[in-house]
């Protein structure tokens, strides 16, 4: 059964009296320890899908199903890390990454020791009491990363994580979080705009077209993992690439 | 380097300006009781140094106890203000208004309504402070990311705990520079309230000069009061960098 479905999402908005149309019919569906790939146009709507998944903007029709269930708060279910990385800069790493445990009014102390213990994976020991402006791009973007790991909930959804990133440090990432994702098990959906890194991540990808978007394509990846540097050479993985090219031609 | 470099051209300054007042007493043969010369001044001030001290204290008691009484109002009032817009709406334009209130006319109905003593002083110097402390509360608290409020909301945080966590921190620096403002009008409110009736203070000690034309004490109080309020700027100063410490360090970084 899927932890999160959308099920025909329409969204529209009021532009000077006129109806613009912003979602026309999105359904989609993430199993449980999913790893699933959006990728669209920009502007094409994603930001509005992903203000619903979360619960901040309701859609004009359809569902959201979460755990096969409607009505249920996004809020249980979902964890959100946004395109920027949101750190606040008056807490340093330690306490930002605890941040929603806080909002949850858990155990501030329990919830310090665990993100200590996860310092390494991270790749953020001996800097768990800086202040994010003392950190690089990459390292910010680790940090939003944990602090969505830590409020522990089975749907991670990440907003273009890497966008802002240099080439470099974005390949790192990439294999990193696929690394923290065999760690954790979680479902994950993940919006980009990068054709490769879509296909190196997920287990399946959607296609959403411009404005107003509906899925034009549902691409199984069918790549074996674990995935390495080496997997955006071989021939199937350049097969599945063109693929998606000519769809968002 | 630079440090000293920046301290250096005011102090210049100063001193050129007070060598010109003091050559323009000396060889043009003013009268001390229209125009004391500096020297005359600073020994007036060493000898009248205790009862200076004396007056500074009782001064600078009306000064910060006005100011933390319009700081705990003006952050009440910001916290409800951004709880609810309704409020906010009705109670935005009334706080403009209030500034074109003349706060000399009004202070003498302290004085009727309080008596003498130091209530009505705290009044006035509270009336003073409160409208840069709120306005800039209220226009930081606004200024914080609407994004990092979502991230809140996804995370299921209540209204107040959207203040607490981002709204409040991200008006910090906001707050802090109001503070400023309001800390160098404090002692100058203090002293319009020792002017109209009070029993003590470098207000009153300032009218007892002046009316019988002693005007190097009247200097004498002027550089006093310069000197208090900015201690008062520096403790200010200070406070916002024990407070905010990832602020300083955001603008030293941004210096590399």
């Amino acid at each position: 059964m899927a932890i999160l479905e959308l099920v025909n999402l329409t969204k529209y908005y009021e532009v000077n009296g006129n109806r613009l149309p912003v979602l026309d019919g999105i359904s989609a569906s993430l199993g449980e320890g999913e790893f699933v790939g959006l990728i669209g146009p920009s502007g094409c709507g994603k930001s509005t899908l992903f203000n619903i998944i979360c619960g901040l903007v309701k859609p004009d029709g359809g569902t959201l199903l979460l755990d096969g269930r409607e009505g249920g708060s996004p809020r249980d279910v979902v964890s959100y890390m946004p395109q920027k990385d949101l750190l606040f800069p008056w807490r340093s790493v330690l306490d930002n990454v605890v941040l929603a445990r806080e909002v949850a009014g858990e155990n501030r102390e329990a919830a310090k020791r665990e993100a200590r213990s996860l310092m390494p994976l991270f790749g953020l020991e001996g800097f768990e009491n800086s202040f994010p402006a003392q950190l690089s791009g990459g390292m910010r973007q680790r940090a939003a990363m944990m602090r969505t790991a830590l409020a522990r909930r089975p749907v991670w959804l990440l907003d273009e994580p890497f966008g802002a990133l240099d080439a470099i440090t974005r390949k790192r990432m990439q294999r990193w979080i696929l690394e923290v994702w065999e760690r954790f098990k979680q479902t994950v959906f993940l919006v980009t705009h990068d054709i490769e890194e879509a296909l190196f991540l997920s287990d399946r990808v959607y296609v959403l077209t411009p404005r107003p978007a509906r899925v034009a394509l549902h691409l199984e990846v069918g790549l074996s993992r674990p995935r390495s540097a080496g997997t955006m050479t071989e021939p199937e993985f350049l097969k599945l690439k063109k693929r998606l090219m000519e769809v968002l031609e | 380097m630079s440090r000293n470099k920046n301290a250096a051209a005011p102090v210049l300054f100063i001193l050129a300006g007070i060598a010109v007042w003091q050559g323009a007493v000396t060889f043009s043969g003013i009268q001390p009781w229209l125009l004391p010369s500096p020297l005359k001044v600073m020994a007036t001030l060493w000898e009248m140094l205790p009862l200076l001290a004396k007056h500074s204290g009782s001064t600078l008691l009306a000064a910060v106890s006005g100011l933390l009484a319009a700081v705990l109002l003006a952050l009440c009032l910001a916290a409800v203000m951004d709880l609810s817009p309704w409020f906010k709406q009705g109670l935005y334009p009334l706080l403009v208004l209030s500034q074109t209130v003349p706060i000399i006319s009004v202070a003498p109905l302290f004085l009727i309504w309080f008596g003498l003593g130091l209530f009505p002083k705290i009044v006035v110097v509270a009336l003073v402070c409160f409208f840069p402390v709120a306005v800039s509360t209220v226009a930081g608290m606004e200024s914080a990311d609407p994004a990092m409020v979502n991230l809140l909301k996804v995370m299921g945080s209540s209204r107040w705990q959207i203040i607490r966590l981002v709204r409040l921190p991200a008006a910090l620096p906001s707050f802090f520079a109001g503070l400023k403002i309001a800390g160098t009008y404090a002692v100058m409110g203090a002293v319009i309230g020792e002017w109209l009736g009070a029993s003590s203070g470098l207000g009153v000690y300032m009218t007892r000069a002046s009316h019988s034309y002693q005007l190097d004490r009247v200097f004498a109080a002027i550089f006093v009061i310069s000197l208090v309020s900015l201690l008062l700027f520096l403790l200010i100063t200070l406070l916002a960098r024990l407070a905010m410490p990832w602020y300083y360090k955001e603008r030293n970084n941004d210096n590399v």
